[in-house]
């Protein structure tokens, strides 16, 4: 049964998680074509009217909804409906997948010979199975993947056709129609496409919203999509989008159907495939247009290797059990449901809210690696300056000291305990040659080229080490989540003029708010937050508080150290957004922002007034501007010829600079006005 | 002056049989009111000849006969004195309650459990002075200090009596109730009315914060039809006469009103009133606010009624709509005036099957949208078939159950319905002859679209008779550690379905998450059309076995089941009223504005309170 509530646990040292099983192991001893043509009967949803995915179309197109929106917009365009329904099918057409058992069956052929190639291991938690089954039985159900790699949704599939389970239809982005062949095969092999953004397009969104609703309804397959739109090049959750999970789950909030079970997945790799081609296009190469062609010139990535793989499927959500007291479905009594309206604030929030806690706990089900700790210590290290490195040993204490941390918060940490540390380090380092070096007996990342190239400009230098930081920073980053509250408690400290819990309080609230864009951070829940924080800190014997105040321990100087710098580069990163937007000319529009901020920060960096080259993530950038924005400090301009203009404030940008730069106490004006 | 039980004894034993074969253009399902003039011999200790802790005669019931099979006993329905030889399987079945775990109910009211009256002796000399007889015999009090909801059923079975009436009143007419009325007025004493006494929303129950003397005013002395109109087709009747009786009486000068509610054995008209009420064949006849035509309702400020019977009339706000639905908290009704219909020549039942409830329920959307509704038309989900199929009676030859079987074989094999998904609608023809076959070629037609089958007139039968005995099912349930109640609520077209699957998925639900140790039944079955929606009714039962408090367990899974109905764009009520058991939503259903016009009236007429049960508002 679905859980009451995604986040139950009060303490996370309580969290309770199940073991995973290598499903490769089984591949490589027995034939794939007989696991490709095996008897495959999942469990259907008990409600299922059973059709075929081409019943599907004329079901959206003789729906009360779709058929209400042709009606609508031929009055509008002062077309007929017949030319309306035809545009309507051709949408269709475009979208829908043709999902067809034999595809499968091929997909799972070849990804079986190449999964053996790339991967050691393949982890399920198979007690995760066995609840999505029932899921599946009982409810429609909606699977939620965090989306690191396009690795993810063929395995999704893979996964689901080895446990015999329902292949789920996917969303997938219109940009794999590119790849013509590879787009058909992924079509009939359950994904139907949409058009990145079609915002204004009243028809292509009813026809698109009323096709995933009646592939819920019916119960037809498990509904895949990724909550956070697309892949996360930071290795960072991304703020939810929202539109799907709307879409989904109207048909419970209408009484179409009783209750809908929301999966959040939990897909970690040890290595990314595409680590190197991420960090390259947050530095502002862009990323190559997919082609079927350029897949195959990925072909040298099936020599390397990238270590193993953890799915976690979590608890199912029940959307029912959440919705109690939140939505009143009465509001759906006095209107035809068909008639499409926008949801009302309260669905909005309770969304959003559902949204967040499906990203978090897809969060904290990520397993993480050794070598993710690695990271931050390699990372520190590098940022100090320390040009030789760290010894072996340093590294390995410090590693056991930050696992050690990373467990009282609840970490899922696949440390092996039953090898040396040292070994684990070594194993871990070994894994990732490219971006660490390793010469006597001393560990550092491999930024410097082994032979200086004469030719290379400093600025090319400067790019191609921010490539080995950010890919790295892509390791750290799969277990920010676990330090951040503590992380901006312990910045909040730092920057508070006393110790006086209020005052150390609105310190972190000011950067909770400030860096809600780049973290996932449930709007409205800074108090929360906050609490979970101190609770986190209080129990690892870092922090004593007492009705008014806070005070660090004896020993709470190391991690409250370790903490804040985790923080540090972002900090720095939007003090330079906010500078550079505090000098920044007039009609800056909101396309030239990332390229000119990136120049504006290069020419800092390569001065060498800033410690961190990992400002230059255009991520960084982007988030630092949608938080100036929420906060208003600047102001997109809409119409005229200044389309797009952003407008400074340059009174709050500047302050904003100073605060986080701790030359300005947080003052609670400031607060206020935020 | 007060009626001893010594009395209404010699009546019994004098009562004879008032008919002898069913009459032969009126061919009904029962025979009940063939056999006995219930109000007559009702005088006044109704516990005489009525369960006082259940449902119904005394002499009808289900048993476990010696051979351990399932009868209905007594003369009183087509169903007495057979065997049922489904029925024990399916108890075992549905519910798991065997015969080895009994729950039997305290057989005597032990009348030390009732607390003394608190009597207002002042009013009580005045009653005395007026002649209007009354008592505060412990039996009769209790007998008049509930309905029959499973929480008032419940505790009476284990002997456990609450608050009751400190005493009844019984007038035998208007001007009675009108001195009635205006002597609780001057004495401060709380008058609840009572009629048949079959209410399911608590209506009855006296409120335990109630600190004066209650006083139950039973209506059924005043059962008589004083005239019969044939030139405007009305007939005036007191407000007391219970449902068959007035049937009877009207039919002897072949006449009826069509109102067939399914308490019409028990329920009294004045009830109907008060409640807005719901006859199986209102498509026909129309619901009770269309069948009256004038009322006349005593109320602590006078009698309010119209001066004339125009059949219908723009000046203002209808009057009657504070009356219909007004559960006993304004007045008493006392008398009405009500359209009569001549005795239909021709009466036939009929079934169709379906092979499963979506196309049911598009069935009868249709047949709604043609208006063609024959006088009933209810579509039963497949837990109700089966459960009708449970009720069969043995069959007598051979050759039936061959027949039976052959058709069985047709529908399920031939035709390829899935057992356990078909469902049935039954179907009542009336009027004459000629249009009843024609209109049910019609009607059979339409089903046809949707996949039916006709499935012949003994199955629709056996359907409507279910309606009857289903109360008297639930107190064999109660003997063997199963309680239940049926629920319903009106809903628009487009939602009926979701509103079946959504409710009974959330009562089992709910069972789950609350201990229920096993599979509760939930089932529905849509039970009137209307233009815009229909009338859904819930049967809901489980077996309690190692619940501590089954009764609290029943009330949460009732109550979630009533928030999942609101929230699928049902009604707080079609016909069973709010009472006390649903007034918490009253507020939402009718809005502040509402409610605040509802309380205004209560204010104005009865500033008081002296109609103090304290429902709806």
């Amino acid at each position: 049964m679905a859980s009451r509530a995604v986040y139950v646990h009060r303490d996370p040292m309580l969290k309770k998680r199940d073991d995973f099983e290598d499903i490769l192991e089984e591949r490589r001893h027995s034939s794939d074509l007989r696991y490709a043509l095996k008897c495959y009967t999942p469990v259907l949803y008990k409600g299922l009217s059973p059709c075929r995915a081409s019943e599907l179309k004329s079901m959206v197109l003789q729906s009360d909804q779709l058929q209400y929106v042709i009606n609508q917009v031929s009055k509008e365009m002062g077309r007929t409906a017949e030319e309306v329904q035809a545009e309507a099918s051709t949408i269709l057409d475009e979208m829908a997948h043709r999902l067809q058992i034999s595809t499968v069956r091929f997909f799972a052929f070849t990804l079986s010979k190449i999964f053996k190639t790339l991967f050691r291991s393949i982890c399920v938690n198979e007690e995760g199975i066995q609840r999505l089954q029932q899921a599946i039985h009982e409810h429609p159900v909606i699977l939620l993947p965090s989306h690191r790699s396009y690795m993810d949704f063929l395995l999704m599939s893979y996964v689901l056709y080895t446990y015999d389970l329902s292949v789920p239809v996917i969303a997938a982005g219109m940009d794999f129609m590119g790849m013509k062949i590879v787009g058909e095969m992924l079509r009939m092999s359950g994904a139907f496409f949409i058009r990145r953004s079609f915002g204004g397009d009243k028809l292509y969104w009813a026809v698109f919203s009323e096709y995933v609703q009646i592939m819920v309804k019916s119960g037809f397959a498990p509904v895949e999509f990724f909550l956070e739109g697309t892949r996360s090049r930071t290795a960072k959750s991304l703020t939810p989008k929202l539109g799907l999970l709307n879409i989904v789950i109207d048909p419970f909030l209408k009484g179409e159907v009783f209750d809908i079970s929301l999966v959040p997945v939990s897909i970690s790799y040890e290595r990314v495939l595409e680590e190197a081609l991420y960090a390259r296009e947050l530095l502002g190469v862009p990323k190559p247009k997919e082609s079927t062609s350029g897949l195959f010139k990925a072909r040298k990535v099936l020599s390397e290797d990238y270590g193993s793989i953890h799915i976690y499927f979590g608890q199912p959500v029940s959307v029912r059990a959440l919705a109690e007291g939140k939505v009143n479905r009465c509001q759906f009594n006095l209107t035809p449901r068909h008639i499409p309206r926008k949801p009302g604030e309260e669905i909005q929030s309770f969304v959003n809210d559902l949204a967040y806690r499906l990203v978090r706990s897809q969060e904290e089900n990520m397993v993480l690696t050794p070598w993710v700790l690695l990271a931050f210590l390699l990372l520190q290290n590098q940022a100090v300056g320390n040009e030789r490195g760290m010894s072996l040993d340093e590294l390995t204490e410090q590693a056991a000291w930050v696992r050690d941390l990373s467990r009282q918060f609840g970490a899922f940490l696949h440390w092996p305990d039953q090898l040396p540390p040292s070994k684990v380090v070594s194993s871990s380092l070994s894994l990732h040659r490219g971006l660490v070096r390793i010469s006597d007996g001393r560990v550092q990342l491999a930024l410097g080229q082994e032979m200086p190239h004469s030719a290379m400009t400093s600025e090319e230098e400067l790019l191609n080490r921010a490539v080995i930081i950010l890919s790295c920073a892509s390791y750290r980053n799969q277990a920010l989540h676990l330090f951040i509250r503590p992380a901006l408690l312990a910045v909040a400290i730092q920057a508070a003029s006393s110790n006086k819990k209020q005052e150390v309080y609105n310190s972190f609230s000011f950067l909770w708010n400030m860096f809600s864009n780049e973290f996932i951070l449930c709007p409205g829940a800074a108090v929360q937050d906050f609490e979970e924080a101190c609770y986190l800190l209080v129990k690892s014997g870092a922090l004593q508080i007492s009705q008014q105040e806070i005070l660090v321990s004896g020993r709470g100087h190391r991690t409250l150290a370790f903490l804040a710098n985790i923080l540090d580069p972002f900090l720095e990163g939007y003090q330079m957004v906010c500078r550079f937007l505090y000098e920044a000319t007039e009609g800056l529009t909101e396309k030239q922002f990332v390229p000119a901020v990136r120049k504006f920060i290069i020419k800092h960096l390569l001065t060498g007034r800033l410690r961190y080259a990992e400002v230059l993530s255009s991520d960084l950038q982007k988030n630092a501007l949608a938080a100036l924005l929420r906060l208003g400090a600047v102001q997109k301009l809409k119409g005229g010829e200044e389309q797009g203009a952003l407008k400074v404030n340059k009174v709050i940008v500047n302050s904003l600079e100073d605060t986080l730069g701790g030359k300005l106490p947080t003052q609670k004006a400031l607060v206020a006005r935020l | 002056m007060i009626f001893s039980n010594k009395r209404s004894r010699q009546i019994l034993r004098h009562a004879k049989p008032a008919g002898g074969s069913s009459s032969p253009n009126c061919h009904h399902l029962f025979s009940w009111y063939m056999i006995f003039n219930l109000t007559e011999l009702l005088l006044f200790h109704r516990q005489e000849i009525m369960k006082w802790n259940g449902w119904g005669y005394n002499d009808s019931k289900f048993i476990y006969n010696k051979n351990g099979q399932a009868e209905f006993t007594g003369k009183r329905y087509r169903l007495s004195g057979m065997i049922i030889p489904g029925l024990r399987d399916w108890m075992e079945s549905t519910f798991g309650a065997t015969v080895q775990h009994k729950t039997p109910a305290t057989p005597v009211l032990n009348t030390s459990a009732v607390q003394p009256p608190t009597l207002n002796e002042a009013f009580v000399e005045g009653i005395k002075s007026t002649g209007i007889p009354f008592s505060h015999d412990p039996e009769d009090r209790v007998f008049r200090s509930h309905g029959h909801c499973l929480h008032e059923i419940f505790p009476l079975r284990e002997g456990k009596v609450g608050r009751v009436p400190d005493m009844v009143v019984w007038p035998k007419c208007h001007n009675d109730v009108v001195k009635t009325v205006e002597l609780a007025c001057k004495h401060n004493v709380c008058l609840i009315p009572f009629g048949g006494g079959t209410s399911v929303s608590s209506a009855l129950e006296c409120p335990p914060e109630e600190t004066r003397s209650i006083v139950s005013l039973d209506t059924s002395q005043m059962n008589r039809v004083l005239w019969i109109d044939e030139k405007n087709l009305t007939a005036h009747v007191e407000a007391g006469i219970i449902g068959q009786d007035l049937e009877r009486l009207l039919n002897e000068s072949g006449y009826c009103t069509g109102h067939e509610p399914d308490s019409m054995e028990f329920s009294s008209l004045g009830g109907w009133v008060a409640t807005r009420a719901s006859g199986m064949k209102k498509n026909i006849y129309g619901n009770i606010e269309d069948l009256v035509v004038h009322i006349k309702m005593v109320t602590p400020r006078g009698v309010i009624e119209k001066s004339c019977q125009g059949p219908r009339m723009s000046t203002g706000p209808d009057v009657h709509h504070f009356i219909l639905g007004s559960e006993g908290t304004l007045g008493v009704v006392t008398e009405v005036t009500m359209k009569i219909r001549p005795v239909p020549e021709y009466q036939k039942y009929g079934s169709v099957v379906f092979p499963n409830f979506e196309q049911g329920v598009a069935c009868l959307r249709e047949v709604a949208r043609q208006r063609c509704a024959p006088a009933s038309i209810r579509l039963m989900d497949n837990e109700q078939f089966q459960f009708g199929h449970a009720l069969k009676p043995q069959v007598s030859s051979i050759f039936t159950s061959f027949l039976d079987g052959l058709k069985k074989f047709y529908i399920t094999k031939f035709k390829g319905f899935d057992p356990s998904r078909l469902c049935v609608a039954t179907l009542l023809f009336e009027g004459d002859r000629e249009k009843v076959l024609q209109h049910e070629k019609q009607v059979y037609d339409i089903a046809a679209k949707f996949g039916g089958l006709a499935a012949g007139e003994d199955n629709g039968q056996r359907g409507y008779m279910l309606t009857f005995v289903i109360a008297y099912l639930r107190d064999l349930g109660m003997d063997y550690f199963v309680i239940g109640e049926s629920f319903e609520t009106s809903v628009p077209w487009d939602r009926v379905l979701d509103i079946c699957r959504n409710v009974k998925a959330r009562i089992v639900q709910e069972c789950k998450d609350r201990g229920v140790q096993f599979q509760p039944l939930s089932t529905c079955r849509v039970t009137q059309t209307y233009d815009a929606g229909a009338c859904v009714y819930f049967y809901f039962a489980f077996n309690y076995r190692g619940l501590s408090d089954p009764l609290h367990v029943y009330a949460q899974v009732e109550h979630a089941a009533r928030e999942e109905i609101l929230a699928n764009g049902g009604s707080l009520s079609h016909h069973h009223g709010v009472g006390k058991l649903r007034k918490e939503w009253m507020r939402e259903t009718v809005s502040d504005v509402g409610l605040g016009m509802l309380k205004s009236v209560k204010d104005y007429v009865d500033p008081n309170n002296i109609f103090g049960n304290r429902n709806l508002l």
